[in-house]
């Protein structure tokens, strides 16, 4: 079985954080990426004992950390067991981590660790119950995070390399199946030229990776309201910075401005929408029709009202729009005179907050609220950074991939060895949308092309 | 009145492609077997181009010949032209295709079937399959004859409530003007067969002498001919005709879209699925309205014939239209049709109701091969149809199922793509459609599949020993080379800088120089005083298997993960939706297909890579009780 290494410690600020590794090579591994301060190599280590040393990746010295080594039968898995504690800090946890990866460890899936020890009669075997448990409920909420991370930058770059790979692979595909149809020829320098491209957009796509962009990014969050109720100014009092045009006039905000926010452990992705009402403007028009969706698409949803005047025909109809348990509704506008019969909105709406967006009063209560009804728990943390770190390693397969690809291209070799390679490198990027890369490319070349009897 | 008409092993409705290597690998095989056609004069007929092979196809008929088939056999029997397409694009993609005799290769097969020990060819139009307690008992033929077998192998291909359209006529009728099989559809769906329907298209056949061949390109057969049967002496093949090309103008495209309206596709009278990979012209000029013009090839139906086809031309527009839009190509000008072009829809199954082993999932002894499976192709119905053939008899026989995976060939990625995905149109192979193509190459089908024909009994001690001999001067040559020193000489480096790559300055292996892709392993016997006289294919494996050693190295990787997720076999009666946490879309999926192993689970689409490790854990909580009692 391959050797599965993951963060064990909650996914928050600490004193400590654990990296765990399991599996036949763990120590081996673990030798590569540690400097102890005493003479003894991990390898010469017996189990249940302790080091002191540096962590490293290749040459940079990442933490001090101790190390323990568990000796197969005798661990958690039953498995070699290394694990390493360094000191807090997710960044440098999560570097530690990538060493331990990029030096032939697998990013655990979700329950692994427990999986093992009960394959490798650990554990009772009426506790695969509990395990069958853990790996449905991250599956889910896996799944979940994998769409969050679709909404994400570094995703939709990805997929645009991986969109400029399919369609390298179309054309070979359709050139060699098809060598009796009129199809443009491959040539090794153009193919060679395209394949550079996508490589120097991974690079780039690497280098600004950061791990912690899916707690950033975090919660897709929409602000909504009718037209002048102050939503762009508390966007803009939120996001901490004159994003939105805030004007008197009603119907100021046309398209859909985003804005990250963070908010304690939380991260909100927020959109700022046009008003939602009746309108005959058609830009307008349009950008309420995209407020509206983004209601359908948003994890948190913060409705505004005026309250200084009474609901009026747009905020019924707004009221109507959203029945989400998620949904706040903010009444802006507590440092005038209050005219708001809030008994509708108390009745439809559970949430509900005062505060004035323009004087920064009550925005406090807000937090606490989000923090309350978003309260993501530390394991969607656990399969945040998991998935995050996934895609991260699909990507630097497919680098990888291509970097071959155009060094056999170089050594002259047949387009069809050159093709595998390249297979390689999709492959990796097509598992960030779990496509299977002989349906994409048949799909490809049938789509493009003009072939047949 | 129904009445008995004796008792065999294995029926095979149908008796085109599929039908024939079914009927021909289960009487090799030895049961009795009787094979059913709606008419004797349509055995193994070629109702669209008469040509076999082709990009993967061609890989297909070496695997085939390999196991033990026909195919090949007859192919290298009543070819008019052989070649081998995709040379220069390197060895994973090069592909046979000859142009064959259509009539010759009929006549060839019908002989072979008529001849074979325990096969019997009947003419007569099956009409119901008979079963009992959801197994097959025997087949009924439209005259009442009850045959009593143990299997049946549907391989109708595009008999099955055959329709024919050309414009705004249609009527009911097999291909070629061949009687349609109107009644067994009933009993299939009595049976719980689910079908549905498919279309493929045919272009017009027209006279020689009205084409007017100088004002195009014509093409030749290959020099050095390789043929598709591994038994088949090379020395002795040779091309008869030429083959030509044309191309569609603005004008063609001009005529055929002002008649679009009397095209049943585009009126809706068409239900069925057409194949993406096979439109026909008026598609192409829709769908790709930028291109300016479209190839056709001009190609020879056989020696005894003045009948040309035309491949690139498939229409179902009215035959006054085909007229009129093939007389606006140059060298058509004056053209006769001798038969027009028409597109035909017929019954057909989803594939996923059946098991790898091409057995129904819900019938016992009842299998399907052919485009009766949603496929489309000659070579692709004949994989099947082997597939189906071997695996009747061996059933009946008593023995292991013959299930090829993916890695082994492109029978295999057929099949478990057809089993476990489906198709949603007619299926037609293509080499990318395999992820282990530098493993599956037609130079090695022998050495991937001639032994497990032989384990089955297709292939000859003979043959069977031949191969073990090839391999073994494969592997000794090679091991010679990778040992064998060269130091650098003038006359080399002086090769090597003609050959557009470095020279050497220090010694380096033979082996060395061969993997260099400049270099060929031919080219430096001159550096080789040693070297033996070996047989060209031996050679041949020699220089791909040194050349391509990292590349198959890293390919035997992925095979092997694959492999390791194939051997976990799952329980085929397993009701998925009793595992504890799997998610209800993924037991709902697993329901429908019934996957043998992890590995074939992990291919059905929305099973989630969770869903899989949810199995894989059940699985070995099973395996753990089990051995515990």
């Amino acid at each position: 079985m391959s050797t599965i290494a993951a963060i064990s410690t909650p996914n928050a600020m600490g004193g400590i954080s654990v990296i765990r590794i399991s599996g036949e090579d763990a120590i081996e591994i673990a030798e590569k990426i540690f400097s102890p301060f005493g003479s003894k190599n991990v390898s010469e280590m017996e189990g249940y004992t302790c080091a002191y040393g540096i962590a490293h990746d290749k040459d940079e010295r990442l933490d001090d950390c101790i190390l323990t080594v568990f000796r197969a039968p005798h661990s958690y898995t039953g498995e070699n067991i290394v694990e390493i504690s360094c000191h807090g800090g997710l960044y440098v946890t999560k570097k530690v981590l990538r060493a331990v990866l990029s030096n032939g460890a697998i990013n655990a899936e979700a329950g692994e660790f427990t999986k093992r020890a009960y394959l490798n009669g650990k554990i009772d075997l009426t506790q695969a119950e509990a395990v069958m448990d853990i790996i449905s409920a991250k599956g889910e909420r896996e799944l979940k995070m994998a769409e969050c991370l679709r909404e994400g930058a570094a995703f939709k770059k990805a997929k645009k390399c991986s969109d400029k790979l399919l369609k390298i692979l179309g054309d070979l595909a359709a050139w060699s199946d098809y060598p009796e149809e009129d199809i443009p020829e491959v040539r090794p320098e153009v193919l060679s030229e395209e394949l550079k491209s996508v490589r120097d957009d991974l690079k780039t796509l690497i280098k600004n990776y950061d791990s912690g962009r899916i707690l950033r990014e975090g919660v897709a969050t929409a602000i909504i309201g009718r037209p002048n109720v102050g939503k762009s100014t508390l966007f803009n009092c939120l996001s901490g910075c004159e994003r939105s045009i805030v004007t008197e006039i009603a119907g100021t905000t046309r398209d859909i401005i985003e804005e990250s926010v963070r908010i304690g452990d939380i991260t909100l992705r927020l959109s700022d929408t046009a008003g939602i009402h009746e309108t005959e403007d058609i830009i307008e028009g349009i950008g309420v029709d995209m407020a509206e969706k983004m209601i359908s698409k948003s994890e948190l949803i913060i409705a505004v009202f005026d309250g200084s005047c009474p609901l009026t025909e747009d905020d019924l109809y707004l009221i109507n729009k959203i029945n989400k348990s998620n949904t706040i509704a903010v009444i802006n506008k507590n440092d005038v005179e209050q005219l708001l019969d809030t008994s509708l909105l108390e009745e439809k709406i559970q949430h509900i907050v005062y505060l004035s967006a323009k004087e920064n009063s009550g925005v406090n209560a807000l937090y606490e609220k989000i923090q309350d009804i978003f309260n993501l728990n530390e394991a969607d943390f656990d399969t945040a950074t998991a998935a995050n770190e996934r895609q991260k390693k699909c990507i630097d397969n497919a680098l990888e991939g291509i970097e071959n690809a155009i060094l056999s291209l170089e050594t002259g070799e047949m387009l069809d060895a050159v093709n595998i390679l390249v297979d390689e490198a999709e492959q990796s990027l097509l598992m960030l949308t779990g496509q299977k890369i002989t349906d994409a490319v048949v799909d490809e070349v049938f789509s493009r092309f003009c072939v047949g009897k | 009145m129904n009445y008995e008409m004796g008792e065999f092993e294995v029926a095979v409705v149908g008796a085109g492609h599929a039908g024939v290597e079914a009927a021909l690998a289960s009487a090799r095989l030895g049961c009795k077997t009787v094979m059913f056609t709606i008419s004797l004069d349509q055995i193994a007929n070629m109702p669209c181009n008469p040509s076999i092979g082709g990009t993967a196809k061609g890989h297909l008929v070496r695997e085939i010949d390999a196991l033990g088939g026909e195919m090949g056999k007859a192919a290298d029997k009543c070819f008019i032209q052989s070649r081998m397409l995709n040379r220069g694009k390197g060895p994973a993609v090069h592909s046979l295709r000859v142009q064959a005799d259509r009539v010759e290769y009929h006549k060839y097969m019908k002989n072979i079937c008529e001849k074979q020990k325990n096969l019997f060819v009947k003419q007569a139009e099956i009409s119901d399959i008979i079963i009992e307690n959801n197994k097959i008992i025997g087949v009924r033929t439209k005259l009442g004859a009850e045959y009593k077998v143990k299997a049946v192998i549907i391989a109708t291909g595009t008999y099955l409530k055959g329709k024919i359209h050309i414009g705004e006529i249609s009527y009911e009728s097999g291909p070629d003007s061949a009687l349609p099989s109107n009644l067994l559809s009933k009993s299939l769906i009595e049976s719980g067969v689910e079908l549905r329907r498919f279309k493929t298209g045919t272009p017009c056949r027209v006279n020689k002498r009205s084409i007017n061949f100088d004002i195009m390109e014509r093409q030749d057969g290959d020099e050095q001919i390789v043929p598709f049967s591994f038994e088949t002496d090379p020395s002795k093949l040779d091309n008869k005709v030429s083959c030509f090309v044309t191309y569609t103008n603005s004008k063609t495209h001009e005529v055929i879209l002002e008649n679009l309206d009397r095209s049943p596709l585009y009126s809706g009278r068409i239900e069925g699925v057409g194949p993406r990979y096979c439109p026909s012209i008026e598609d192409k000029i829709i769908r790709f309205s930028d291109k300016p013009r479209h190839q056709l090839f001009v190609e020879p139906m056989g020696m005894s014939t003045e009948e040309y086809y035309l491949q690139g031309m498939s229409s179902s527009l009215p035959e006054d239209v085909q007229l009129a839009f093939l007389r606006t190509i140059d060298g058509l000008e004056d053209v006769e049709i001798m038969r027009p072009a028409y597109a035909i829809e017929y019954d057909c199954c989803n594939p996923n109701q059946l098991l790898p082993t091409l057995e129904f999932k819900k019938v016992e002894g009842l299998y399907g091969a052919g485009q009766f499976n949603g496929s489309s192709g000659y070579e692709e119905a004949a994989a099947q149809g082997i597939v189906a053939g071997i695996n009747a008899a061996l059933k009946i026989k008593g023995k292991e199922s013959m299930i090829l995976d993916r890695a082994s060939s492109y029978i295999g990625t057929l099949i478990d793509d057809l089993v476990t995905k489906g198709c949603s149109d007619p299926y037609r192979m293509m080499t990318s459609r395999s992820e282990y193509r530098l493993i599956l190459r037609q130079d090695n089908a022998d050495q991937r599949l001639t032994p497990i024909g032989y384990k089955i009994g297709l292939i000859t001690q003979e043959r069977y020993n031949a191969l073990l001999e090839k391999e073994k001067l494969t592997a000794e040559e090679i091991n010679r080379v990778s040992k064998l020193n060269i130091s650098p000489s003038e006359e080399l480096n002086k090769f090597l800088e003609e050959h557009g790559t470095s020279i050497l300055t220090t010694g380096c292996k033979m082996s060395d120089l061969i993997r260099r892709p400049q270099l060929f392993y031919n080219d430096l016997a001159e550096f080789d005083e040693e070297r033996p006289n070996l047989p060209s294919d031996v050679a041949e494996q020699v220089e791909l298997q040194i050349k391509y050693e990292g590349y198959i190295q890293k390919q035997l990787q992925q095979i092997e993960q694959m492999r390791k997720m194939e051997s976990k076999k799952l329980p085929k009666d397993l009701d998925y939706n009793m595992i504890y946490g799997l998610r209800l879309e993924a037991a709902e999926k697993l329901n429908k297909i019934k996957p043998l192993s992890i590995g074939q689970a992990s291919r059905i689409s929305g099973v989630s890579p969770a869903d899989i490790s949810m199995l894989a854990v059940w699985l070995m909580h099973e395996k753990g009780e089990n051995n515990a009692s």
